[in-house]
């Protein structure tokens, strides 16, 4: 798997002389089987070196929490603008209009993250509390009538789908292609494979439907949309560039939040040690969630790219170099974590990359750490026991890690 | 080494040593002062590091910033005029000796 002893030829490095290559590393991380379980890979990525080629792509990573957190807080050296996925939008014309925050630099990128992040902010959150907090008892409640379910479908995915759009201010209509048009946007950060290629053949219907939601006179009033076309009254955005921001909203808020939740399901159900713990203690729900994003790390990956040549770890990289982050391997990297691959609801998850960090941090982090508590606090309050019964099964997503179908049965507390 | 005191909610008193550079989050978490919380890690998009300043001390922290003061407005206890973010207290030799108080709760 690993060839620490080849160099990387040609164009794409020229190492300080006296340093040694950078290793070159034989993993394909969008293929299915690294899907299915990541961790040797992440492991080999990891020891191999600093920075690694992978070859399969063509392409720069970085696997170690040290190195993914300095590239993630270098945005003037790691630019987002050339996009966070691996096409460079220097070369290539990017699938659709590129984000104005997530794919933006500062000074640009300043002003819209400002409006996002007050319309997301910790004061907004305590408004929509109550009734996120009620809407999952509600949730939990009708799960528990039927005992079994899948805790996909009938849960990640349901409960953000029963609050989350709700706050956006969205129609009630068209509603079901949000999860599809979010599995695209995260497919398309990855290579030219087939999951990509599929995704945006098939993306049209879904796009159109955005695109119309996004407009100022679909959003309620009192919504995080509608509050975010009022900053156009204000003078901080364009008319333009109201749309796109709410786009922002639909594109990274509603499957990211479904992998999270799936996520922290899918701990509790495996390690019953800390279920128990949650159970005695809710309380614990916020932390159990923040380390289930930690575990899992629902976002696997994003890119950036060099704007001058830089040194990683001692390796020399030049510039217009895609870099590939891999938070997932962050997450659990040993120098950084103890016991990194143990699920621990008492854990300090401080410092995670799990919602990146820097400047690009998930803006919508608080509205995810809030659908999350809010889900674990009404599990373990009124569930006794998450039984899994029936064949786990993985879903394929170039950035999302996540499950496609987990069924499971609930015994009432 | 700067000392940073920190006074707990049950009003027990713990002193640390802070490094000079890092912030006043950090310096906390780092010696396992469990108020602070710090979700987002540093990146002043939590507020959940929130403080309480002694007053012999507020004012002579720098200046908070836009972002800082909007997030203040979100902190889960009561926000006084001596509140701040410790993620943004910048630790320097001048704060040897600094008292912060710890809310209740963070969340």
């Amino acid at each position: 798997m690993i060839r620490p002893d080849a160099e990387v030829s040609g164009r794409l490095t020229e190492a300080p002389s006296g340093a040694p290559p950078i290793p070159r590393v034989d993993v394909d991380p969008f293929s299915n089987e690294f899907f299915e379980n990541p961790y040797p890979a992440h492991e080999a990525l990891r020891e191999a070196g600093p920075v690694v080629h992978l070859d399969k792509w063509n392409v720069y990573a970085v696997a170690r929490y040290a190195e993914v957190h300095a590239v993630l807080n270098d945005p003037l050296t790691f630019c987002s603008s050339r996009g966070v996925g691996l096409s460079d939008f220097a070369k290539e014309k990017p699938w659709r209009p590129p984000s104005l925050i997530l794919e933006a630099d500062p000074p640009a990128h300043t002003r819209t993250r400002a409006v996002l992040s007050r319309v997301l902010s910790p004061a907004v959150m305590k408004q929509i509390r109550d009734r996120f907090v009620d809407a999952a008892e509600v949730k939990i409640d009708r799960l528990l009538a039927k005992g079994s379910v899948d805790a996909v479908a009938d849960l990640a995915e349901a409960y953000p789908l029963s609050v989350f759009p709700d706050a956006v201010g969205l129609r009630q209509e068209g509603r079901d292609h949000l999860l599809p048009y979010a599995g695209v946007v995260f497919n398309a950060f990855g290579p030219p494979n087939e999951l990509r290629q599929t995704a945006i053949e098939r993306s049209q219907p879904h796009q159109a439907y955005v695109q119309e939601q996004c407009q100022r006179h679909n959003l309620a009033p009192g919504g995080f949309g509608a509050c975010i076309h009022a900053r156009v009254d204000a003078g901080d955005i364009t008319e333009a560039e109201a749309p796109m921001l709410v786009r922002s909203l639909l594109s990274a808020g509603i499957d990211t939040t479904v992998n999270g939740l799936g996520a922290a399901i899918y701990c509790l159900a495996r390690f019953p040690e800390e279920w128990a713990r949650l159970r005695s203690n809710p309380t614990l729900a916020r932390n159990a969630f923040e380390e289930a994003i930690r575990f899992e790390s629902p976002v696997q990956t994003f890119f950036r790219t060099t704007t001058k040549d830089v040194d990683i770890g001692g390796h020399g990289v030049r510039e217009g170099e895609k870099i590939l982050m891999f938070l997932g391997a962050a997450n659990r990297d040993p120098r950084r974590w103890a016991d990194p691959d143990c699920y621990d609801i008492t854990r300090k998850t401080s410092g995670h990359v799990g919602f990146g960090s820097g400047i690009h941090m998930c803006v919508g982090q608080l509205v995810a750490r809030l659908e999350g508590e809010a889900m674990l606090a009404a599990l373990a309050r009124k569930v006794a026991t998450i039984e899994i019964t029936g064949p786990v099964k993985r879903r394929y997503n170039n950035t999302l890690r996540g499950l496609e179908s987990l069924p499971i049965t609930l015994k009432a507390a | 080494m700067p000392t940073i005191v920190f006074i707990h909610p049950d009003n027990r008193s713990e002193s640390i040593d802070a490094v000079v550079g890092e912030s006043a989050m950090q310096a906390a978490t780092g010696n396992g002062i469990d108020e602070i919380v710090a979700e987002c890690g540093g990146n002043a998009m939590c507020a959940t590091c929130h403080v309480y300043v002694d007053e012999n001390w507020i004012g002579r922290l720098a200046a908070m910033g836009d972002e800082e003061n909007a997030l203040l407005d979100g902190v889960a206890t009561e926000r006084q005029p001596s509140s701040r973010l410790s993620c943004q207290i910048k630790i320097e030799q001048g704060l040897d000796g600094l008292v912060l108080r710890l809310p209740e709760r963070q969340v």
